[in-house]
């Protein structure tokens, strides 16, 4: 169960695999995650969907290695098995004609719009991406996106391609000239999407983002995930994982989301001390 | 054979106390607290039974387990035949033996209650368990897979496998499905091993998969197949999946970084083992001074956990007083011998926080008990300008749960009450959807695992009444063409 069937490097330290799980392939739609635990004494991880197969039953997850467990999970080799896997999880992204959208992604979120970009365009949306990184090596799925983009924009942080600068000033070059966006989604690292929410804040469009919260299950037993949305405690994996951005209370969801910052640094020197080839025991 | 004692004797004799760690050395381990009888212990014990020709006990035992019988044979030194008597209607006895509040039910009811000294039923369960176990006794494989009439069972917690085990010695095709990687649900995410060993647990399971029960994990129902799409595979379904989210007080700073929900910090420990990081990978987060807000089994739990992974100060701080504490006599008199400190008559009104998200103090208002409310408990009252700041820097609430909504989401024709839990007939335990029926906490709230335990069971002989007089979720599908 749960065999890695494809195995990709995009970058350095950033990886896609495609998963076989058929009932998830199945039943997912744009927006939702997965969890995922490498072995038994794993922890539970939710990655957001970045493609499926429903035809092969295949779920894809891109990742970038950021702790112990993606550290683990980037050695996994094709062919080997995740120890769990479950899914979909969360509420789907609200695809509907909203006339013009403008999808950001930043980061492993660039894999995350993907499919809602398909998505969108695929109701008759003009769809505009907006893809950034820090160079020119860390923008992935280039080609797919431009396959669903009325147009696509690339930002690196570093000039080495596309636009020299941050997605936020593509984004807004866009809001200036185009009054007809309706709604923009932006899935990246959390100081991305903050700051994006903070610039669309003075523009006539909603601004739809993915949280990627701390979980534990997934599925509403744990709180772990909450976060506070116009006031009221929501939870991210039954009520998310897109909200508002503009309701989001950033401070609490940054604490939140570092809270266990020393704790995962411990976890990760451990796996590293552990001698190679020992660490499995699955 | 241990010999029959006169009944003066019996009544002479007082219970015998189970050993159990010292609390000194226990608040720094996760091992069992009550260390169970000895063979010696177990029948100086069950000779004690006055063997009642109409034993009252049984009346109080939801699993309806032969009780007498069983005791019998522990005096008669033949703990096999114990065993096997009493997993002929409790597929789980190293659990109940341990976490049923016996003095609430079978020992309540116990002749020899009414001099205050009951026979230790569950003591006596627990060590037939546990010697049965040590000494490779098996039930017998019942299950004669003669019936091709499949049953799914959701959710894989007390009601959900003794429902699939009786279902299954009933002869019938029987698929428990679980959320989590292991099954079990409260028993392993929820009890904490020292008072239930993950172990056994574990042990129990298997002994209910031998009997031919496939049991599918990580397969979670409502998101990864609808309970709709079960009505198309599956004769009937059986809803365990427990009451499932929990409940938060709505108070200020109830989101700050080291506030848990009960459900959070306990499964991080047990089901997730972060007592064990970083050899297990998932952290938890002790501070110096937690509090644990309510006063339930859960929350002794909580605040028994939280001492264990290193808290110098561990309270309790509930709104009513002693006297309506629900937690169970022996489980308040553990988390006191290990120093856990009660705040009675006190409400927290505000958590505080700092900068970074960090807790620096609770804000608690003084209560005073006013006329019984509807459950008959005196009602809490605050009184006016009592607020002080209580100093601590995590917090746990262990107020209760709610009613996970993922599953009812996906059953169509399966109503819900106001609080989202699903309404059963009393009697039969089915749901407003013909063929499919529900049990334990996701139709109680926050109940005991004996009771889902009891729903269970109820819930497989209303399966079994179903599908007997010809009725199926799949009436449709030509019974020929049934896979088997």
């Amino acid at each position: 169960m749960y065999q890695i069937v494809k195995k990709t490097r995009l970058y350095q330290d950033m990886y896609s695999m495609w998963i076989e799980a058929p009932e998830i392939a199945k039943a997912v739609q744009p927006g939702q995650f997965i969890i995922l635990m490498t072995r038994e004494k794993g922890e539970r991880i939710p990655l957001t969907v970045a493609d499926y197969d429903r035809a092969k039953g295949l779920i894809q997850i891109v990742f970038q290695v950021v702790g112990k467990t993606t550290d683990e999970l980037s050695s996994f080799k094709e062919g080997e098995n995740l120890y769990s896997f479950i899914g979909p999880l969360g509420r789907k992204s609200e695809i509907s004609f909203w006339g013009t959208v403008v999808v950001v992604g930043g980061g492993t979120g660039i894999a995350c719009i993907h499919p809602i970009a398909r998505n969108l365009k695929e109701v008759g949306n003009r769809v505009i991406s907006i893809i950034g990184a820090r160079t020119r090596d860390l923008i992935i799925m280039e080609d797919e996106l431009k396959k669903v983009s009325d147009e696509l924009i690339v930002t690196t942080d570093d000039g080495s391609y596309g636009r020299k600068g941050l997605v936020t000033a593509a984004l807004k070059e866009k809001l200036d000239q185009n009054s007809a966006i309706k709604r923009v989604w932006a899935i990246g690292p959390p100081i991305m999407m903050k700051v994006i929410t903070e610039l669309t804040k003075s523009y006539p469009v909603d601004t739809i983002v993915s949280l990627n919260t701390i979980m534990v299950d997934g599925t509403g037993m744990c709180g772990s995930c909450r976060v506070t949305i116009g006031g009221e405690t929501k939870f991210v994996c039954t009520d998310g994982p897109e909200f508002d951005g503009q309701l989001v209370d950033w401070n609490e969801f940054m604490n939140r989301i570092y809270r266990y910052k020393k704790e995962e640094e411990q976890s990760w020197q451990h796996f590293k001390n552990i001698p190679k080839g020992k660490c499995k025991e699955n | 054979m241990a010999e029959m004692i006169t009944m003066k004797e019996r009544m002479r004799r007082e219970q015998v106390a189970m050993k159990e760690q010292v609390p000194s050395v226990r608040i720094h381990n996760f091992n069992e607290v009550p260390l169970g009888y000895s063979k010696e212990e177990a029948i100086y014990e069950a000779q004690r039974c006055l063997q009642c020709k109409k034993p009252s006990c049984m009346r109080g035992c939801p699993a309806e387990i032969d009780i007498p019988s069983f005791i019998r044979y522990i005096v008669e030194e033949d703990f096999g035949k114990a065993y096997l008597t009493i997993l002929e209607t409790d597929a789980l006895p190293a659990v109940t033996g341990r976490v049923c509040p016996q003095e609430e039910q079978c020992q309540k009811e116990c002749v020899l209650n009414k001099q205050g000294k009951p026979i230790a039923i569950g003591r006596l369960e627990r060590f037939v368990a546990d010697w049965a176990r040590e000494n490779d006794i098996h039930g017998k494989g019942s299950h004669d897979g003669k019936k091709e009439l499949k049953v799914a069972i959701i959710g894989s917690g007390p009601a959900g496998l003794t429902c699939a085990a009786d279902l299954i010695k009933m002869g019938y095709q029987v698929v428990l499905f679980e959320a989590l990687h292991k099954p079990g649900g409260v028993l392993v995410y929820g009890i904490p091993e020292f008072r239930l060993p993950k172990a056994i647990v574990e042990y129990e399971v298997s002994e209910i998969k031998k009997l031919g029960v496939e049991v599918i994990c990580n397969e979670v129902i409502g998101a990864t197949k609808k309970v709709e799409d079960l009505k198309e595979e599956f004769d009937a379904i059986f809803l365990a999946n427990g009451a499932g989210a929990p409940r938060f007080m709505n108070i200020p700073g109830e989101n700050l970084n080291d506030v848990y929900s009960a459900n959070e910090f306990l499964t991080r420990s047990n089901l997730m083992k972060a007592y064990l990081f970083p050899e297990y990978d998932t952290p938890i987060k002790v501070r110096k001074r937690a509090a644990t807000i309510g006063a339930g089994n859960v929350a002794m739990d909580a605040a028994r956990t939280a001492l264990r992974l290193g808290a110098e100060k561990s309270y309790i701080v509930y709104r009513r007083s002693r006297k309506e504490v629900p937690a169970r006599v022996e489980e308040v008199h553990h988390a006191e011998e290990e120093g856990i400190i009660f705040h009675f008559l006190t409400l927290p009104v505000r958590i505080l926080g700092d900068q970074k998200g960090e807790v620096i103090g609770m804000e608690c208002i003084k209560m005073k008990l006013g006329e019984p409310d509807q459950s008959g408990r005196r009602s809490p009252i605050p009184i006016d300008n009592s607020n002080f700041i209580l100093e601590v820097d995590m917090v746990i609430d262990a107020i209760g749960t709610m009613a996970n909504p993922i599953i009812a989401r996906s059953a169509k024709g399966v109503e819900v009450n106001q609080w989202g839990y699903f309404k059963v007939d009393e009697q039969t335990k089915m749901t407003t959807c013909e063929g499919i029926f529900a049990g334990g906490d996701i139709v109680r709230g926050s109940a005991t695992v004996i009771s889902a335990v009891g729903d269970g069971k109820i819930a497989a002989r209303s399966i079994d009444t179903f599908l007997s007089s010809g009725k199926s979720l799949r009436n449709n599908i030509d019974k020929n063409n049934r896979e088997k």
